[in-house]
């Protein structure tokens, strides 16, 4: 399984990316792997201001729903709307075209308490 | 409680399988995906390891008495080399197990349960073994591959001089199959796709499964998960005992009176009987979801108004629909085909439709 050195991970499986104070997040390697076929990603908070661990969407797979959480407090600025068409993507490539918000950070401080790539291996027993 | 291995277990793993518990054993279910490993079963050929299911000998003279007695099915309909779909009815109107009884021969048979009922099933049989049949528990020793898809009865021809094409449905015969002799061949399913399922002993399995491999890589034949199996199953409208039936669930609000005959007594018949005549004040019914949305089980049925009319028992995405599709009790008045009801999915209310069974028309 591929875990980028570069990202920021959370203990209910997302990834993160930081970039100044916009983050983009997804699900990671494992997490798709263990859901199996992902057939609908269901974002509508679009626009929402949300707190660190709260939901922010739910992913479906063939046998099994998820609920999304917010791996750090802020706004969802953007959904990939690619991901209502082709939400197998986040199968395909979960760290590139299967992303799935973007948001604006509201407490930058936060992002020290998310696991680095080698606590999120240790997590899953990588 | 540790769980139980079934015998190709390791092969399992080596294939790259990602296992869960399920019904106390260590399954595959999936190989690489859900999606691809149904559509290879509805187009081509696949194949299960449901060596978890049990597998009961109940012989002598009173067998038959026994088997009338604790099951709702006539089998005394049967003759050597059928099978018959049927269960175990309870004391207080619900279902212990559904099964298939096979008619191996005179004072002779198989019983198949589901794995996470062997012991209770077990227990009951026995405590109504009255009129001593002699019962042997054989699950530890078995294995049962299921062979399913449109393409199965070419692809593993070669396996065996047995005309594969000439067993029918729910019709079985026994004979060699991959070199091996005495293999039980079953017109047999949960998929609605066609084929069939053969059973062997645990030493023999891994060399049938082996040549199973061999014998159908022209029609690229494939290991097929226990999720796969769900789908299907699904989209035909199959019970899963322990989702869509149970101790609680009467086989006439189930849709199993087909299964249910009143020409013999067994255990609880005239509670059954009631239920038929009387009528029963649910029912259970297939569904397909009319807008975007995946149904799962424990969600809440409703009417137009948001009342709740009843509980979704399982669902999924169909693969070949690609619609959500379930199954799930309601108020009887619910019931017919055509009629509109509603799914709660977390916070919304989803338009879904009653449809008579099976859920997938093979040929619309």
């Amino acid at each position: 399984m591929n875990f980028p050195a570069e990202l920021k991970y959370t203990k209910d499986h997302e990834w993160i990316r930081v970039e100044g104070d916009i983050a983009t997040v997804g699900i990671t390697d494992f997490a798709q792997r263990e859901l199996g076929d992902i057939v609908y990603v269901e974002i509508e908070t679009a626009g929402d201001t949300i707190d660190a661990h709260e939901v922010f969407g739910t992913v479906e797979a063939v046998k099994t729903v998820s609920d999304l959480f917010m791996p750090i407090s802020g706004e969802v600025i953007e959904f990939n709307e690619d991901l209502e068409s082709e939400p197998e993507l986040v199968n395909d490539d979960p760290y590139g075209k299967g992303w799935m918000i973007k948001i604006k950070i509201a407490d930058a401080s936060q992002v020290a308490d998310l696991l680095d790539v080698a606590a999120y291996k240790e997590l899953i027993g990588d | 409680m540790e769980l139980k291995k079934v015998a190709l277990n390791d092969l399992h793993e080596k294939l790259g399988a990602k296992m869960v518990p399920f019904a106390g054993y260590n399954m595959p279910v999936r190989y690489s995906s859900d999606i691809e490993e149904h559509l290879t079963v509805r187009n081509g050929v696949g194949v299960f390891d449901v060596s978890h299911m049990g597998e009961f000998m109940v012989t002598g003279p009173h067998a038959l008495d026994l088997i009338q007695k604790v099951t709702s099915n006539d089998a005394s309909k049967l003759v050597i080399g059928q099978a018959q779909y049927s269960c175990f009815p309870n004391a207080t109107g619900g279902i212990v197990d559904d099964l298939i009884v096979y008619k191996m021969a005179e004072e002779k048979y198989l019983l198949v349960v589901n794995a996470s009922n062997i012991e209770k099933d077990w227990n009951w049989i026995n405590s109504h073994n009255s009129m001593g049949a002699t019962l042997e528990n054989i699950s530890d020793t078995m294995s049962l591959f299921a062979v399913q898809g449109p393409k199965a009865f070419e692809a593993l021809q070669s396996l065996t001089p047995i005309n594969l094409s000439q067993i029918k449905f729910y019709h079985f015969t026994v004979g060699e199959f991959a070199g091996v002799s005495d293999v039980i061949i079953s017109g047999t399913g949960y998929t609605g796709a066609g084929g069939f399922e053969i059973y062997v002993r645990n030493e023999v399995a891994e060399q049938v499964w082996n040549k199973i491999f061999e014998a159908g890589k022209n029609w690229d034949i494939k290991p097929i998960g226990l999720g796969a199996r769900d789908t299907l199953r699904l989209e035909m409208g199959y019970c899963l005992y322990g989702n869509d039936i149970d101790d609680t669930t009467s086989p006439i609000e189930a849709g199993l009176g087909w299964i249910t005959k009143f020409t013999k007594d067994f255990i609880n018949a005239e509670q059954i009987k009631k239920h038929k005549e009387e009528g029963v004040s649910r029912k259970l019914v297939g569904f397909v979801l009319q807008e975007k949305g995946i149904p799962r089980g424990h969600y809440e049925i409703q009417n137009a108004a948001g009342e709740k009319i009843g509980e979704v028992t399982s669902g999924t995405i169909s693969p070949m629909m690609n619609v959500g599709i379930g199954m799930g009790y309601v108020a009887t008045e619910y019931a017919k085909p055509d009629t509109e009801i509603y799914i709660a999915v977390r916070n919304k209310q989803l338009k879904a439709k009653v449809e008579k069974l099976p859920l997938y028309k093979a040929n619309s």
